[in-house]
């Protein structure tokens, strides 16, 4: 049948347990298993003329359905890597067929079991950091003497250097930021910061980083959060995540 | 065509945005920068679009509609 693709979600190690009786994945599609080399991959069948490559082209360019899809997506995640040790894979990634899958688990199988043996028994945690400039700045600019006109030129030449010198210490304090964190992970991996306008805060975010933490140090890593709150440093955690930043093929293992 | 969230504005104004809306910008920066790439025989290429300048376009755009006039 040329008329269906193989929309793939998800790779796991063999188990015996590995049914995903009544889950549901994208556009409503039944999701099973395809088990092949000592994998399975969570896939399921998809019509192309809502998932080939010219639909979703457009399909992706439409919030709702964008929306819709990566949080059936995420949904199939989320219940296989509850189980199990499980790799995510990228958002509409559609195959041929259910053979080509299989060509897939089989060529790649080494690569996938480096990358489960590398998340199995972690998670993922997101955390995005934001700044107040004008917090991190105050005492700044205090009232000097001479004439109104000498006082605002002043005044407006030390917002800019601090302004300046506000957006240095914003770098060097995510930076900072970052290491901490990395310290209590097993690995890391920096996102590019959100714009003002998608983060939903004023305040520009200076950290927006992925963090892969053994479940048994959850609540030290929570504590090493709260802790990075104050001077002008607001922080939110997110997760915990399947491991989405730490299943790349090609670069692993000693990230 | 995105503007099912009257909330949004309101939200927008206070420095905040609908949960669903931020969580989803999360999402994506999982979903479409992050988890497993594969090639092969796949019907789209993921290099033949760039998912993730896509997808903050649409967001940003949304996120306009919900702001309105300034």
């Amino acid at each position: 049948m040329s008329d269906t693709g193989t929309y793939l979600y998800a790779v796991t190690g063999e188990t015996s347990s590995a049914s995903p009786e009544g889950l549901v994945g994208v556009a409503g599609t039944a999701v099973r298993t395809i088990p092949c080399a000592g994998l399975v991959a969570y896939v399921s069948t998809v019509p192309l003329d809502e998932f080939g490559a010219e639909p979703l082209r457009r399909s992706m360019e439409n919030l709702e359905w964008l929306g819709e899809t990566a949080g059936a997506h995420h949904n199939v995640v989320e219940e296989v890597a509850e189980e199990r040790p499980t790799a995510p894979v990228r958002l509409v990634t559609v195959y041929r067929g259910d053979e080509s899958v299989r060509k897939l688990l089989r060529e790649r199988h080494d690569d996938f079991l480096d990358v489960l043996a590398q998340i199995a028994g972690r998670r993922e945690w997101g955390v995005k950091a934001y700044i107040d400039l004008a917090a991190a700045d105050s005492g700044a600019a205090a009232p000097s003497a001479g004439g109104p006109g000498t006082a605002y030129l002043k005044k407006r030449q030390a917002g800019l250097r601090s302004r300046e010198e506000a957006w240095r210490s914003a770098a060097a304090r995510a930076e900072q930021l970052h290491d901490t964190l990395s310290s209590v992970a097993v690995a890391s991996h920096r996102h590019r910061a959100q714009d003002p306008e998608l983060s939903g805060r004023k305040e520009p975010m200076i950290l927006n980083g992925a963090y892969l933490v053994e479940r048994d140090r959850r609540e030290e890593f929570t504590r090493v959060v709260e802790e990075l709150r104050g001077e002008g440093v607001d922080v939110e955690l997110t997760g915990p995540w399947a491991p989405y930043s730490f299943t790349d093929l090609e670069v692993r293992g000693d990230g | 065509m995105t503007v099912e969230n009257p909330r949004g504005a309101a939200l927008a104004e206070q420095g905040r945005l609908p949960s669903e809306r931020v969580a989803l910008v999360d999402l994506l920066d999982r979903l479409l920068a992050g988890g497993v790439v594969v090639s092969g025989d796949l019907v789209l290429s993921i290099a033949d679009i760039d998912l993730v300048r896509i997808s903050l376009r649409v967001l940003i755009m949304s996120v306009r509609e919900n702001l309105g006039e300034p």
